[in-house]
């Protein structure tokens, strides 16, 4: 019942997206969320759709796969939608007893749930192209240079590594304790919340405690394999940027200039 | 004689502290060698000392009393505790809890990264480890979806990327079914006459004994027996007291022996009693 879960979202397939240097990957997605929040119109809206449909052509994902990445977070959109639209003050269009409907609140709520919407589909459109490893290894990359003022780049990128690797051990292990505890007459499936949440506790003791065992065994076996850190460590598979890699990054670099000059100069300045 | 590959001195190793009064003697003054190029089997039951052994001859342990020495470095030695690991390597029961990366290849180069290896000559040693497992073919696979031998076989080739002299395998097919028990069995003996690789092989198998050039048994965290297969399967009472088995064969011939057929004491596989009678 848990088995199927994959890791991350990741989409696997082999696209000039799905190549691209991870460090170059998570540098555009920076870029796109910060210029992201220097968009006041709804026209650069638009050339950040063509921007998002581009790399979805690119990448071959299907356009629902991408937009499954919005279904938690309808709650959310929803919600800011409501808060903006009842709460911004303005000309008055709509009046709901206490609360008012302004013409600035609706164009103001259409405007972050579209904020937001294109924020959640760019960062998931990272994770769809790039696998949880290469991300890890861009990650590293990305942050060594601030080692120096004692960010520790190497471990986190270790810890996120070993926690992809015990994802898929540890679901198996919850699930064969489930099934010895459903075999002794546990009952995970009914009652109310609290009671649930009860029941859960004889899955989460063993659970936690072979974690620790675990943990405590592969620091031995990394012990033994020499392991000391990320100090003087080589890799097998470094990165290298190649061709396509500048051209992203370059093209991407200017693209969201201009959507962050759009603020400054207007959107007719420009076009 | 041939050259030493590893040799402890009158060792002690105590779990606990001093002052506490629940400490606990693991391993107490064991002096053995293990030469170069060696098939070594080390015998015994759980609690037997085996393990902590097996730890110190790597310097993952440092003994409480007595010396360790690895090609002649000693284990006390911190400045060159990972000149010892590289050339005693460590394989582990449980193949889930050795395997750090997500992706086969890149487990098997973890170790040769640390040693901070240049990445063609990784690229390099990956591919042969992979191969001499005969693994290769899974090298991109995810680890959690292989087979117990397939994961330990993968372990194994981490191990070997690093090309240590000595390979010591605690109980490395305690966690797997007959068929992955057999893959590793014969991985360890491709090794060691192959690759010319020490095998330091801890185990309760007796019938993975069999293949060895010499066995030590452990009891109490004392050497008790030691000699080749033969040797040590032909006292059968002595084993038995130890509560140890000996292998099928072994036993057939032993209790053959006792009804009065003239069956010599150490035959130990199928064909060798078939020969006899």
């Amino acid at each position: 019942m848990i088995r199927n879960i994959t890791i991350g979202q990741y989409f696997p397939a082999d696209t000039v997206i799905h190549r691209l240097d991870p460090r170059i990957k998570i540098l555009i997605v920076f870029m796109f969320i910060v210029s992201l929040f220097f968009i006041a119109s709804f026209y650069p809206y638009a050339l950040i759709l063509a921007f998002i449909v581009l790399t979805v052509k690119l990448s071959k994902i299907p356009f629902r796969y991408v937009l499954k990445g919005l279904k938690p977070l309808w709650f959310i959109i929803i919600i800011t939608f409501i808060i903006n639209v009842f709460m911004t003050k303005g000309e008055v269009i709509l009046e709901l007893g206490p609360l008012n409907i302004t013409k600035e609140g609706i164009r103001q709520a259409v405007f972050m749930a579209l904020r937001l919407i294109f924020l959640v589909i760019g960062t998931s459109l990272l994770t769809l192209t790039t696998s949880p490893i290469s991300l890890t290894d861009g990650i590293e990359k990305l942050l060594s240079p601030l080692r120096k003022v004692g960010v520790p780049a190497h471990e986190l990128a270790m810890m996120m590594t070993i926690a992809l690797r015990f994802i898929p051990t540890l679901l198996e292990e919850t699930d064969k304790i489930m099934k010895a505890q459903m075999a002794r007459g546990a009952d995970f499936e009914s009652g109310n919340i609290i009671n649930r949440a009860r029941n859960l506790v004889p899955l989460l003791v063993p659970l936690f405690i072979n974690a620790f065992r675990r943990a405590d065994e592969l620091a031995i076996a990394m012990e033994a394999r020499c392991y000391r850190g990320g100090e003087n460590r080589t890799r097998m598979n470094e990165l290298k940027l190649n061709r396509n890699d500048i051209l992203a990054i370059s093209f991407s670099t200017i693209f969201f200039l201009l959507i962050i000059l759009t603020r400054y100069i207007g959107i007719r300045g420009i076009l | 004689m041939s050259e030493e590959m590893i040799r402890i001195e009158d060792v002690t190793y105590e779990y606990g502290s001093y002052g506490e009064a629940n400490y606990l003697v693991a391993v107490s003054n064991v002096t053995m060698q293990v030469n170069k190029g060696e098939y070594l089997v080390i015998l015994g039951h759980n609690g037997s000392g085996k393990s902590t052994l097996a730890k110190l001859m790597n310097g993952l342990l440092v003994p409480t009393k007595g010396d360790v020495f690895v090609n002649g470095i000693n284990t006390k030695d911190k400045e060159r505790i990972w000149d010892i690991r590289k050339t005693a390597g460590m394989v582990f029961q449980n193949p889930d809890n050795q395997i750090v990366a997500t992706i086969v290849e890149e487990d098997v180069a973890f170790g040769p990264e640390n040693l901070g290896i240049p990445p063609d000559e990784i690229r390099r040693r990956v591919d042969k480890a992979l191969e001499i497992v005969e693994m290769s073919e899974y090298k991109k696979h995810a680890p959690h979806l292989l087979s117990g031998g397939q994961k330990q076989r993968v372990a194994i080739a981490g191990i070997l990327a690093m090309n240590p002299e000595c390979i010591i395998l605690d109980e490395p097919t305690a966690m797997l079914d007959p068929v992955g028990r057999r893959e590793i069995i014969s991985t360890l003996r491709k090794l060691n006459s192959q690759e010319k690789k020490t095998i330091i092989h801890i185990t309760h198998h007796m019938d993975e004994a069999v293949e060895a050039d010499r066995i030590i048994v452990m009891e109490k965290g004392r050497i008790v027996m030691e000699g080749t297969p033969k040797e040590i399967f032909c006292q059968v009472d002595k084993i038995k007291k130890l509560g140890l088995d000996v292998p099928q064969v072994t036993e057939l011939a032993y209790e053959l022996r006792k009804e009065g057929f003239d069956v010599p004491c150490d035959v130990l596989t199928v064909e060798e009693l078939v020969n006899v009678l």
